[in-house]
């Protein structure tokens, strides 16, 4: 589905991801984790084309790296980005209008609105309020339930349990379990190893623009090294 | 015979004086209405393009300058053809708008695009710069003079008390309401202006969304063109003249206008206008009896710069602005 080679980011002189080489077959679930600063986001967002890069990304067997950023989502492909990004002038409809903005298949539009709506009840009821005024974990469900509405084959999310309390983390997870229920690929970049781990088929341990480590994540939530590391043990 | 108590020509006199001060009143505000629908069709130009890229287009006022005088060229030629006046007026109205549309969106591609990226003061300077161009431009292709606007439009005058207001006047303020209708549903209703405001907001995310946001801009100054030109039409069909530098002022004042509603807020800018239209329509019409005949009606403009000012001094974000974050 997804094949990342030799992916380079540099900002400024420093090199923040250094030859990364990732695969993600179709309908598997990958955990990128690591501390902070490891490169897990510039990988994400380089693959997303929202950073300058070098190295290869083909998705589905096609090139991406030289298609303008905004005909990735035609391709199948939905980023939740890191701090959610939600449009906070725009109602939360409108949010997830937006997210079908590709599409033209009116009737279907709805449907799936009402999907999302059933998925995520708390937005229904919230539907008509501009998303700006929700809470972290309302606007974090918000940006997943936008990226479903593409119809995304490969969800890529970015750090969902950022900012978010506690409680709040085990919903939007829940939500995030109950989506790739459905067969979606999915690439979850998230600093909370063991709920990363714990969702995901394979982990990726990123450790100063490099990745480590990659193992069934099973195995990596046994393996000492990483429960030392990334699990607080 | 008696004559007239002193006191009783006195009152006669302040009767009517109130009544003159009314009448006077109501004129400068029927004026101020007309000019202020025009200012805030101009201002939408500056509020939509700063809402999507954080860009002071100065050259705005000059984009209405060329519709002004390229309605009037076609005008110009059409009028030997015997056809009725407001059909050759609509005729040269429909051919300014995509000559502006088409001047608004090369300035951004060859102007401001490649700029997209660059420190802020960049475009900017950039924007007065193609603003002396085109003028400059102008200057050469219609030469120095004034274009005399032909009388064309019905200009018959509606009583309303002591003050009148005429047929173009009326076109004037009820053309701008129905295209500022339209646009607020084309931003508020539609996909694409959902895309503007998803665009204006973030262009990141929007792009991930599958919104091509260069082309949402191109898009947003060519909407902005396109009223530009009406409101160059307005302008010289309103004073009966054109001429090439007339974009200068103008295009302060809308762009006063726009900062006074508070600048990237579309509503800012349609009541931005038409306060400040009022406003100068009202100084214009006192300021020589405030002053008691040392200042003339000339010195009006003063007081869109007082007006912007204040504004500036006191509440930058303007009447409907939110709080304006500077942008990297």
């Amino acid at each position: 589905m997804l094949e990342v080679r030799g992916l380079e980011v540099h900002y400024g002189g420093i090199c923040a991801v250094r030859g990364v080489d990732l695969d993600v077959a179709a309908g598997e679930k990958v955990a990128l984790i690591g501390a902070n600063g490891a490169g897990k986001t510039s990988t994400l967002k380089a693959i997303a084309r929202m950073l300058p890069a070098r190295g290869s990304v083909k998705l589905e067997g096609e090139a991406i790296e030289h298609a303008p950023p905004h005909t990735l989502v035609r391709k199948g492909f939905a980023l939740v980005p890191e701090g959610r990004g939600v449009f906070a002038r725009l109602s939360v409809l409108e949010n997830l209008e937006m997210g079908a903005y590709v599409r033209d298949d009116k009737a279907a539009i709805e449907a799936d609105i009402e999907r999302v709506f059933g998925l995520l009840p708390r937005l229904k009821e919230r539907a008509g309020q501009t998303a700006g005024t929700l809470s972290g974990g309302e606007q974090q469900m918000v940006a997943i339930g936008r990226a479903l509405m593409s119809r995304p084959r490969l969800l890529l999310l970015d750090e969902p349990s950022m900012g978010l309390s506690p409680i709040m983390v085990d919903t939007v997870f829940d939500v995030i379990r109950q989506v790739v229920q459905d067969g979606v690929t999915l690439l979850l970049v998230e600093q909370n190893a063991r709920l990363a781990l714990s969702l995901c088929d394979r982990g990726c341990v990123m450790d100063g623009g490099e990745i480590t480590l990659t193992a069934p994540a099973t195995e990596l939530l046994d393996n000492p090294a990483v429960r030392a590391a990334y699990l607080g043990e | 015979m008696r004559l007239p108590s002193p006191g009783a020509a006195r009152r006669h006199c302040t009767a009517q004086d109130t009544r003159r001060f009314v009448d006077i009143l109501i004129q400068q505000i029927i004026n101020g209405l007309v000019l202020g629908s025009i200012y805030a069709l101009v201002a939408l130009g500056y509020t939509m393009v700063y809402g999507i890229l954080g860009l002071i287009n100065f050259a705005h006022g000059e984009v209405v300058m060329i519709g002004a005088l390229s309605a009037l060229t076609a005008i110009g030629l059409l009028v030997p053809s015997g056809l009725p006046g407001p059909v050759v007026v609509l005729a040269g109205l429909l051919i300014a708008i995509p000559v502006c549309m088409a001047v608004g969106f090369t300035i951004e591609r060859i102007a401001y695009r490649p700029l997209r990226n660059a420190p802020r003061l960049a475009p900017l300077i950039t924007a007065i710069g193609v603003s002396i161009v085109l003028q400059q431009l102008a200057m050469m292709g219609w030469g120095r003079n004034y274009h005399t606007f032909p009388a064309l439009l019905p200009v018959t005058a509606h009583k309303i008390g002591g003050a009148a207001i005429t047929d173009l006047q009326i076109i004037i303020v009820l053309t701008a309401a129905l295209l500022m209708a339209a646009l607020v549903w084309l931003v508020t209703r539609t996909r694409l202006g959902r895309a503007m405001r998803a665009s204006a907001e973030n262009p990141a995310v929007a792009r991930l969304m599958g919104v091509d946001v260069d082309r949402v801009i191109s898009f947003t100054f060519v909407l902005g063109s396109g009223l530009a030109a009406v409101a160059g039409v307005m302008v010289a069909a309103n004073y009966s003249i054109a001429h090439y530098a007339m974009g200068f002022m103008l295009g302060l004042k809308a762009f006063t206008a726009a900062v006074l509603g508070g600048i990237g807020n579309l509503g800012g800018a349609m009541l931005g206008g038409l306060l400040l239209g009022i406003i100068e329509s009202l100084a214009a019409g006192y300021i020589g009896d405030l002053t008691g005949g040392f200042l003339g009606s000339h010195y009006k403009d003063v007081f869109a710069f007082f007006v912007l000012i204040l504004v500036l001094v006191f509440r930058p974000s303007g009447l409907m602005g939110e709080k304006v974050a500077e942008r990297a």
